[in-house]
């Protein structure tokens, strides 16, 4: 988009920027991108990030867009963060869908969510003096367990003996344990919640059975992130299990100035491929254009020789 | 061809022939067998293409590695017999293999 001289706003659920390359494998290695033999996630993300810098993006991260109507010949796009963008191109590039905390299964749960149960932590000190289950064994249920254990009566508990976050992380809360400071419940999952209008205790089982009550007054479940495919399926958009057909000469959808790139756009021969996605959006970025600046003629140029382009990348020749 | 039977949650079956080579998670997603998402295509990413093994067939096919045990932490409602099926390929010892859906993936 910044090559051809559109502006991007770029929205995204989740709190960093990267979508499944940075959420799922960031320390993966990846060998099939094209003049890389091989990259992680995390490089490949901060290297895209380097190369759109001249172009000045903005970024709404942690919002999620909810609502989309037409407007003359614009898009009006509102997000969960109460921002309004007026656009004539609107490109989903929405992998399977929006990043989303996985939650605890037991039917309960859903009625204590945001009172006594949270999948996040904003403000750390509304948990002082609580009494507090962690669940979960990756890096946020260690960190948490080890940092509210400081001001707050915690129980960490995950379904294994082993955890997977950092190594250093969970000799400190075994350390931590030994000392009195933090409980450890292994091989447990949750079974029930007990409590009226506030959490009173939980109860946790083992695969054996074996039942353990838990007095508690607040629930913490870090399970990772799911993706769900969210508000988009209310948009009018034609979908085929989950994904978005386009065709493949611009990858519009059903709408005009709606576009689908990537993972959730779907043709013949698709390629769930990070490569497929560049070529995608190339050719829809170009679609773009038509439809916002209708009375300019695109332009094709390569960036070795154009300086129209070259000027956009804030490179400076001197001849 | 080796058969692999994919057990809904509500107890509907489907006996699949799965190509050898393929994952377990493939011969559900390219035959439509519904409850296996693989959000992430098979990279041992997403845990949604979590099933239970068969107690009998759990000791049968080629032990977890330790990424897909990390994994599982993630599953909906993981046990003992808890696979990601994107990590199971299918041979002819995997002729018969039995496998159960979760309730749901997330």
């Amino acid at each position: 988009m910044g090559l051809i001289g559109l502006k991007a706003e770029v929205v995204d659920n989740l709190d960093k920027i990267g979508g499944q390359c940075i959420e799922l494998y960031p320390d993966k290695p990846i060998y099939d991108i094209p003049a890389l033999p091989s990259c992680t996630g995390e490089s490949l993300t901060n290297n895209l990030l380097e190369q759109i810098k001249p172009f000045k993006t903005n970024f709404h991260l942690n919002e999620r867009v909810q609502e989309i109507s037409k407007e003359e010949n614009n898009w009006k796009i509102k997000t969960s963060g109460k921002k309004v963008f007026i656009a004539p191109n609107i490109i989903i590039a929405a992998g399977v869908g929006s990043f989303e905390p996985r939650k605890f299964s037991i039917k309960e749960a859903e009625k204590f969510e945001n009172n006594g149960i949270y999948y996040s932590i904003k403000d750390k000190t509304l948990f002082k003096n609580k009494k507090i289950c962690i669940f979960g064994g990756g890096d946020s249920a260690l960190d948490w367990a080890i940092e509210l254990s400081k001001f707050a009566e915690v129980t960490l508990v995950h379904r294994r003996n082993e955890f997977r976050g950092a190594e250093h992380s969970s000799s400190v809360a075994r350390q931590l344990e030994k000392e009195g400071k933090l409980k450890i419940k292994t091989p447990f999952q949750i079974s029930s919640i007990e409590g009226d209008n506030k959490i009173t205790s939980i109860t946790i089982k083992d695969e054996n059975g074996k039942i353990e009550k838990i007095p508690t007054d607040c629930i913490l479940g870090f399970f990772g992130l799911i993706m769900k495919l969210g508000p988009i399926a209310e948009w009018g958009l034609n979908l085929d299990n989950k994904t978005i057909p386009v065709n493949t000469e611009n990858f519009q959808t059903n709408k005009e100035g709606i576009f689908a790139i990537g993972d959730i756009c779907t043709y013949p021969g698709k390629l769930k491929l990070i490569l497929s996605g560049f070529h995608e959006g190339a050719l829809a970025a170009r679609a773009c254009f038509k439809l916002a600046r209708p009375n300019e003629k695109y332009r094709f140029e390569f960036t070795t020789t154009s300086k129209t382009l070259q000027g956009r990348l804030g490179i400076k020749k001197s001849d | 061809m080796p058969k692999i039977t994919y057990i809904e949650h509500n107890g509907k079956s489907h006996e699949i022939e799965v190509p050898k080579g393929l994952s377990v998670m493939e011969g559900a997603v390219q035959n439509n067998v519904p409850g296996i998402d693989a959000d992430c295509g098979g990279s041992c990413a997403c845990a949604t293409c979590h099933v239970y093994v068969n107690e009998e067939w759990f000791e049968k096919i080629p032990k977890k590695e330790s990424a897909e045990e990390d994994m599982i932490d993630m599953a909906f409602e993981p046990n003992k017999f808890s696979r990601l099926t994107c990590q199971i390929t299918v041979t002819d010892e995997l002729d018969g293999l039995v496998v159960k859906m979760p309730s749901k993936q997330g």
